[in-house]
């Protein structure tokens, strides 16, 4: 069952896909005028790059690059700042019986209220501005990344906690050299799953909570009926996910060579 | 040097008590290297965690330099059967881990982790990390990281329990060395007859659960040894008396309910 199939291959799904889809506009299958076609997407989305902005007054042509950074750049602070609370949090929560208790039960009780519900939250208390998209990505990465960190940390090996101890460590170098580190993996898993969820906020908040940005040209693009752009926009924010994704992935590769080690074991 | 006085330990799972020491008088004198044999399940790792400070006694004592054991400290340096090196640190980084927690500057440890590492035969695997080891190699980075504590006290806990009988041999006769040299004081766990006899000053045989220490025999042969004296007639009387009281205790085991 794990036959390695030559690389090309996992482009034929896609392709066929593609080909449906071509085929579903170009015969009618579908409902005429509302799903453009994969060419008429590509001519948008190529125009949308790389068209000049100022030749044509349309806000789909060479504005692509700039909703991607102001995207990008939410979700990159956003999650930042998740990770800067939620893995020491997690640490915390992890390591001490009492931060469990105080913590803890607070985290879980809010963590199934969808970010999409903090929505009206968001825009009294910070208003149609960046703070508004930053309070939500960051809120939506933040649980992720903290049950994660948590886990992890409960997961250390006792043995390697006696072992530090005996060794003459205190509290603090067992947790910086010993529990950090085991519980590396972990935070990584939290940090996927995270940035996954702040790509998701991010569409959400441009949409309603800010005037720029991927989600904004989306909905903005829906309203005037250019449903080309906003195919153009999905295939953009799925790509940025994707790299991103990869982009930790990489990171954690980097960071945990010693597993790698051990997978050949 | 060691003193383990009138110890016992139970253990409590929900409703159910396990006495698992029961009345342990040990006195291990200074430079004395002394082996607890015991079948497994009686209690000899308890023991050696009460030495270590990882667990303390319900009842009695235990003393290492006259003072009553809290917590875990260098001085009482263990070596456990699973090497616990840290996975992801160098051999050397691993070596060194105790000297740098303890904050000691790099110019005083740096010179003795490169004599220990030469000593347990792991020069040249410096930067190799555990996963690219063997289990023996990796015992030798366990051995390594706690000599250069230069512990009073060194605990074993059947550290070559889990290696092939060809490293294990290799393995004593490298500890035989390295107690040659620095003649520490030695509490070491096993249930192998022929590795507490070849390793020790005295094997304390201990009894199945409750775990009481059934009898302490003193090993006369002379040292340095070498892996052949386990071929001498001396030897095998030794083992002979061992295995006559390990037998007994082993019978009784088997007619006794498991789990209680």
């Amino acid at each position: 069952m794990n036959l390695r199939l030559p690389a090309p291959w996992f482009v034929v799904l896609p392709l066929l896909l593609l080909a449906l889809w071509h085929f579903a506009v170009d015969l009618h299958w579908v409902a005429q005028g509302i799903i453009p076609s994969p060419e008429q997407v590509l001519r948008s989305w190529f125009t949308w790059i790389f068209g000049s902005s100022k030749a044509m007054l349309s806000p789909y042509s060479g504005t692509w690059l700039d909703n991607v950074t102001y995207s990008t750049r939410r979700v990159l602070q956003g999650f930042g700042l998740a990770a800067l609370v939620a893995i020491p949090l997690g640490l915390m929560i992890g390591w001490s019986r009492l931060a469990a208790r105080l913590i803890d039960p607070t985290v879980q009780l809010l963590r199934p209220v969808p970010i999409t519900a903090w929505l009206p939250f968001a825009i009294a208390v910070f208003g149609i501005y960046d703070a508004s998209a930053l309070f939500l990505i960051g809120l939506g990465a933040f649980y992720p990344i903290v049950v994660n960190t948590t886990h992890g940390v409960r997961d250390t090996n006792l043995l390697l906690l006696r072992a530090a101890r005996m060794l003459g460590a205190g509290m603090i170098t067992i947790l910086a050299k010993v529990v950090f580190p085991s519980a590396l993996p972990s935070i990584f898993t939290g940090l996927r799953l995270g940035i996954g969820v702040a790509w998701t906020a991010v569409i959400v908040a441009e949409m309603i909570a800010v005037k720029s940005g991927l989600g904004y040209v989306l909905w903005d693009a829906y309203y005037v009926g250019r449903m080309d752009i906003c195919v153009a926009t999905m295939f953009s924010v799925g790509l940025l996910g994707f790299l991103s994704d990869r982009i930790i992935v990489w990171a954690g590769r980097l960071v945990l060579h010693w597993r790698t080690l051990e997978a050949h074991e | 040097m060691i003193e383990i006085d009138d110890v016992s330990r139970e253990f409590v799972k929900g409703e159910r008590r396990v006495l698992a020491l029961e009345n342990i008088d040990l006195e291990v004198a200074e430079r004395e290297f002394v082996a607890i044999l015991g079948p497994s399940g009686c209690g000899k790792s308890t023991l050696l965690n009460m030495v270590a400070g990882f667990d303390r006694p319900t009842r009695g004592t235990v003393r290492v330099a006259g003072e009553e054991i809290i917590t875990p400290s260098p001085s009482r340096a263990v070596v456990f059967q699973e090497p616990a090196l840290f996975p992801w640190l160098s051999v050397m980084d691993n070596v060194v881990f105790g000297p740098k927690a303890q904050r000691q500057p790099a110019p005083d440890y740096r010179p003795r982790a490169a004599q220990i590492i030469e000593q347990v035969g792991l020069r040249g695997f410096e930067g190799s990390y555990p996963a690219e080891l063997s289990g023996g190699m990796r015992q030798r980075v366990g051995i390594a990281r706690v000599l250069i504590m230069q512990p009073r006290v060194l605990l074993m806990d059947e550290p070559f329990g889990s290696l092939d009988a060809q490293t294990r041999m290799l393995m004593q006769e490298l500890l035989l060395e390295v107690w040659e040299r620095h003649h520490q004081t030695v509490l070491f766990i096993t249930h192998d007859i022929e590795e507490a006899l070849l390793l020790s000053d005295r094997v304390c045989v201990m009894t199945a659960r409750p775990g009481r220490i059934k009898k302490s025999i003193d090993v006369g042969i002379t040292r340095p040894r070498a892996i052949e004296v386990t071929t001498s007639p001396e030897f095998n009387a030794l083992r002979r008396e061992v295995l006559a009281l390990i037998r007994e205790e082993s019978e009784q085991a088997a007619r006794e309910p498991v789990g209680v």
